[in-house]
């Protein structure tokens, strides 16, 4: 009652925000962006927007509620001669939780102190790697569970405190981004969308939410990553380095009965090129979860070689197709499968995906409609992401779609969260 | 939407025109040397060069929509291989998203979006050159040059003011025309109307400069407008704060600028 209260307010306040940004802005909102700019220099951007879900499966243990919310962003840019100033924040009246929650996204200055190096210090977000949703040796924070309720893409990425620095030595450039404290990503952990637990040996949701003591210790639990990076001719190729933890809570602390984020480190390289009219890639990396005892530690999450290759390429008029292979093995695996507890079930040592993406446009260019689809052959199971994005104006936009998961198993990968499947709208104006 | 800002680079690029070479010739010039020189005027003009732009598209049922950026191009060689920098600004979903582009004479182009919002540099297959640049009815090829080898050119007509030359395309299975007709300007050599014939040989689209300035001494087209006969609807792109050899450097082009704009894309 409560939430379908909460739910009907959140609507409201979207159409409102929606019909007074729409109205007022339709001749206040320049004026108010372009007064921002004249009178201080400050360039301002956002939206507002709202977004409702349901799940498509039944699950006892959750909500059918999917997702529910009213969001409004402002970026805020100030440019100075010598350093950018940069604010961008997130406002949201979320249904499911029943909170007004703030995120900032980023709170940073960029600033240029040699010809040869670049400084970013404060919140940001930072991308890097080959994969198209498939990260390697992108080791930055996401947020998974916004990924499979049907928000934007954006995100997927969440925003991080750190020192991000580049170094540019005539054709090498070298990245360093720097976490004074450990962050880690957003997880499946119950609240919200349900997973298999192995302890319970079933699909659990509330009423199993999972409990994790994440390091949280000022530059002790701090997290490196690097990037050496070079062109030559059109191939881009790099080298990479992680030292940090595990991005999700891929150990176990038995004596608190608690999950935890072992220490991990990544060893990685990339290469990007064109090649048979489309770009190619490849990418591989080393996790090396050097608190497993080689892969003798049934609680902790064994260490892995991970590799992918990919191609896109446009296919017909304005349609455009992605594939690419991913590889996951465990190393030490006879180490692994031994210590693997009775009643638990072991992961195969090769797991092995193929990932989709279809995109085509239509109606010069305001309707995009895309498909992206996990499989994975060895685990039988996989996600897909139907979508559809109009552009009704250069200012309002609709999108809508579906998250279907899938599984043999219900302990495999996708699997494990295939009773979350879920068909989403939404509404945004963008000023 | 990515897509569609790719697309849009082209047009602007068309936008910087160009060059000026001696309109008086004892002789006509051969087809070959006039497209060569309009090629140049109409798209190396200086060394290098800034332009806003901005472009209305129109549809068939006349609703508008709008896109806004600063173009910045520098060329490596006259006639030869070219770096593009696209900053968007409007309309507000793509604001500072970068589409860049290195343009090569003999194998494809180079091309990268920049996603700011993911922190993200992706790279853009380049063989959808006929594709709408950014949702306009400008293509890739209309902002960036189409390579004059992949016509044969035919004078078709010269007189006192335009030579008006024939293109038709070497390998007609890629392209949507059967051929082109482009009326080129004798005194400053800048195309300033092309007129594209489909494969029965119907006129369906058009290609015109409405408006020719000099700029800082180069004959530039400050307005253009493709019209899609067709479907019916219109682009008509306008460039302002145009400026030319304004000391761009190479390293502009490159990974770390998409992250970080240079002071010469922002307004």
């Amino acid at each position: 009652m409560k939430k379908t209260a909460l739910l009907a307010l959140s609507a409201l306040l979207a159409c409102h925000a929606g019909s007074g940004v729409g109205s007022a802005m339709a001749e206040e909102e320049v004026s108010l962006t372009d007064r921002l700019y004249d009178d201080y220099g400050i360039e301002m951007l956002g939206f507002a927007e709202t977004r409702l879900g349901s799940r498509l499966v039944d699950d006892e243990n959750e909500d059918t509620l999917s997702i529910g919310e009213a969001r409004a962003q402002v970026e805020l840019t100030r440019f100075f001669d010598s350093f950018t100033l940069l604010f961008k924040g997130d406002l949201l009246a979320d249904a499911i939780t029943e909170e007004v929650d703030a995120d900032i996204r980023g709170l940073n200055v960029a600033f240029r102190p040699s010809d040869v190096l670049d400084v970013k210090i404060g919140r940001m977000v930072s991308t890097w790697g080959t994969g198209d949703l498939v990260f390697i040796n992108d080791m930055f924070p996401k947020d998974w569970q916004s990924f499979f309720i049907g928000r934007d893409d954006e995100y997927l990425k969440q925003a991080s405190n750190a020192f991000r620095t580049g170094i540019f030595l005539g054709d090498y450039i070298i990245d360093l981004v720097y976490t004074p404290r450990f962050q880690g990503s957003e997880f499946v952990k119950g609240e919200r969308l349900s997973y298999f637990n192995p302890g319970a040996g079933q699909i659990v949701g509330q009423n199993m939410v999972m409990a994790d003591n994440a390091p949280d210790d000022y530059f002790e639990d701090d997290e490196t990553s690097i990037r050496l990076s070079r062109r030559f001719g059109g191939v881009e190729t790099a080298l990479y380095g992680y030292m940090g933890f595990w991005q999700e809570p891929e150990g176990m602390d038995a004596a608190i009965g608690k999950a935890i984020y072992p220490r991990l480190n990544v060893w990685g390289a990339s290469a990007r090129s064109p090649v048979l009219g489309g770009i190619g890639n490849i990418e591989a990396g080393y996790y090396d979860s050097f608190d497993d005892d080689d892969g003798r530690n049934p609680y902790i999450r064994p260490s892995e070689y991970r590799f992918l290759v990919g191609f896109e390429r446009e296919l017909a008029h304005e349609l455009t197709g992605g594939f690419q292979y991913y590889l996951e093995v465990i190393d030490e695996y006879e180490n692994y499968e031994q210590t693997v507890a009775p009643g638990m079930e072991a992961r195969d040592e090769y797991r092995q995906m193929l990932t989709m993406r279809l995109t085509k446009l239509l109606m010069q260019q305001t309707l995009t409609l895309s498909l992206f689809v996990y499989y994975s052959p060895t685990d039988q199971d996989g996600y897909a992401r139907p979508k559809f994005q109009y552009k009704v104006t250069d200012n309002w936009l609709v999108d809508g779609g579906f998250n279907l998961f899938w599984g043999e198993d219900e302990h495999t990968f996708w699997g494990r969260f295939q009773d979350n499947s879920n068909a989403f709208v939404g509404v945004r104006y963008s000023f | 939407m990515k897509k569609a800002i790719i697309t849009t680079t082209i047009t602007a690029c068309s936008l910087f025109a160009l060059l000026v070479t001696s309109p008086v010739m004892a002789a006509e010039p051969d087809v070959e040397e006039i497209v060569s020189k309009a090629n140049l005027a109409a798209y190396y003009a200086g060394d290098d060069g800034k332009a806003e732009v901005n472009m209305t598209i129109t549809d068939s049922q006349g609703r508008e929509r709008n896109r806004e950026f600063i173009i910045l191009r520098k060329d490596k060689e006259d006639g030869g291989q070219q770096f593009f920098y696209v900053y968007f600004k409007r309309p507000s979903d793509v604001s500072k998203m970068v589409y860049m582009v290195h343009k090569h004479m003999n194998k494809d182009d180079d091309r990268w979006m920049y996603l700011p919002a993911l922190d993200l540099v992706k790279r853009i297959a380049a063989s959808d050159k006929r594709t709408s640049f950014v949702g306009s009815d400008f293509l890739y090829e209309d902002v960036s040059g189409r390579n004059l080898s992949e016509d044969n050119h035919k004078l078709v007509e010269s007189n006192d003011t335009h030579y008006v030359v024939k293109n038709i395309p070497k390998k007609p299975e890629d392209v949507e025309f059967s051929s082109y007709t482009v009326q080129i300007d004798k005194k400053t050599f800048l195309p300033v109307k092309a007129v594209y014939l489909d494969k029965n040989g119907k006129e369906y689209r058009i290609v015109e400069a409405i408006k020719v300035e000099e700029v800082d001494g180069f004959p530039t087209v400050t307005e253009s407008k493709v019209t899609d006969l067709e479907k019916g609807g219109h682009t008509v792109s306008k460039f302002s704060n145009i400026k030319y050899n304004i000391g761009l450097k190479e390293d502009i082009f490159t990974e770390r600028y998409l992250r970080r704009p240079p002071r010469e894309a922002r307004r």
